[in-house]
C-alpha cells in the first residue's frame, strides 16, 4: 500500500497542491487535511506546507498554532510520526513548540524569492535519512520571515545533538549559524525554509527537492508507523 | 453582588535585547535622510489595546498577562509589558 501523506491546510496556506503533487509523483498517496479537523488518523506522514496561515496575522504561525488540527499534529509527532514543516509550516511548528527557535524578518528586510544551495548537515532525520552529509541541493526559498534565531543555549543543544539538518551554503537571510532546517530531539519533526516541493520536476529547474521528499516517504513506511493512531 | 468592572489594557510587545531588529535599524538609518539627526536606539514593536471585565484590577492584570504570554508575544524573541487601568467612562450616557 502506498504511503499516505496528509498535507495540512490552514486558511491562507498556498502550497498545498504543490506538496500533494510532489509526493504523489514519488509514489505516495496524499490528501489535504483541513485545519479544523481534529484527527490525522490513517496518515503515515504529515506535511505543513507554505503560505500565510491565517494571514500571518500577529506573527507567522501564531494563530495557526491554535487551529484544532494542531492538537492532532502534536499527538502524531509525540508518537513518532514524521512531520515536516515547509516555510510557513516551519513557522507554525516553532510557534506550536514542536521545534525550537523562531523565524524573524530577513536581515536586509527583503522578501526573498530565489533558488539557494543548501547542504545536508545530518542524515539522522525523517527528511534526510539516507542522504549523505555534505550533499548540496538547489532548492527555492520564498519568504520574508525566514531568519532563524534561537538563544545561545538552544543553539548549543542543536549543534551538540546534531539537529541542524540543513545549512545555507551562502546565507541569504541572516539565519543564525546559517541554519536552513532543524529537527526535534526525536528527529521525526523537521522544519525548513526552502521549498523542496518546488524543486521536484525538471520543468521547475531542479529535482533536488525530491531527494528530501523521497527520504521523508522512506521514513514514513507504514510498517514503521504501525502504532501511530 | 457587585458586577464586574471594566479595565483598559495596553500590551506592548518588543523584540528581546540581542534579537536583531531590522525594522528599527532601517527606521534609524532613514532619519538622517529626513534631516532628523541625533536619534539612536530605535526599536520597533507592537501595541495592543483591549478591555477586560473583572472583579478587580489584580484579576484583570492576571488575565491580560496570560493573553500577552500565550498569544501576543513569542517568548523566544519577544518581551511584553502589560499596563492595566480602570476603563474611562466614554460615549453618550443612556
Amino acid at each position: 500500500m502506498a504511503t499516505r501523506v496528509g498535507v495540512v491546510m490552514f486558511p491562507g496556506t498556498n502550497c498545498e497542491h504543490d506538496a500533494v503533487l510532489a509526493v504523489q509523483r514519488l509514489g505516495a498517496s496524499a490528501d489535504i487535511v483541513w485545519h479544523g479537523d481534529t484527527s490525522v488518523a490513517g496518515y503515515d506522514a504529515l506535511v505543513l506546507p507554505g503560505g500565510f496561515a491565517h494571514g500571518d496575522y500577529l506573527r507567522p504561525g501564531a494563530i495557526a498554532r491554535f487551529s484544532p488540527v494542531m492538537e492532532a499534529v502534536g499527538r502524531f509527532a509525540a508518537e513518532g510520526g514524521p512531520v515536516v514543516g515547509i516555510c510557513n509550516g516551519f513557522q507554525v511548528l516553532t510557534e506550536a513548540g514542536l521545534l525550537p527557535g523562531a523565524l524573524q524578518k530577513n536581515r536586509g528586510l527583503r522578501f526573498l524569492c530565489t533558488t539557494v544551495s543548501v547542504r545536508v548537515e545530518s542524515s539522522a532525520s525523517v527528511l534526510t535519512a539516507g542522504v549523505p552529509v555534505g550533499t548540496e541541493l538547489a532548492i527555492p526559498i520564498n519568504h520574508f520571515e525566514g531568519n532563524y534565531t534561537c538563544d545561545r543555549e538552544t543553539l548549543a543543544v542543536l549543534r551538540d545533538e546534531d539537529r541542524v539538518v540543513l545549512r545555507y551554503v551562502d546565507n541569504p537571510n541572516g539565519s543564525v549559524d546559517d541554519i536552513a532546517g532543524v529537527c526535534n530531539g526525536a528527529r521525526n519533526v523537521v522544519g525548513l525554509m526552502p521549498h523542496p516541493e518546488r524543486a521536484s520536476d525538471p520543468l521547475l529547474g531542479s529535482v533536488d527537492g525530491a531527494v528530501l521528499l523521497g527520504a521523508l516517504l522512506a521514513s514514513a513506511e507504514p510498517a514503521a508507523q504501525a502504532t501511530v493512531a | 453582588m457587585a458586577s464586574p468592572e471594566r479595565f483598559s489594557v495596553l500590551v506592548e510587545v518588543h523584540l528581546r535585547q540581542g534579537i536583531a531588529d531590522p525594522q528599527g535599524a532601517t527606521i534609524e538609518r532613514a532619519l538622517p535622510a529626513l534631516g532628523l539627526g541625533g536619534v539612536t536606539g530605535v526599536r520597533s514593536g507592537k501595541a495592543f489595546r483591549f478591555d477586560i471585565a473583572a472583579d478587580d484590577e489584580a484579576s484583570a492584570l492576571a488575565l491580560a498577562t496570560v493573553v500577552a504570554d500565550r498569544l501576543l508575544a513569542n517568548p523566544v524573541i519577544e518581551e511584553s509589558a502589560v499596563t492595566v487601568a480602570p476603563a474611562a467612562v466614554t460615549g453618550p450616557t443612556a
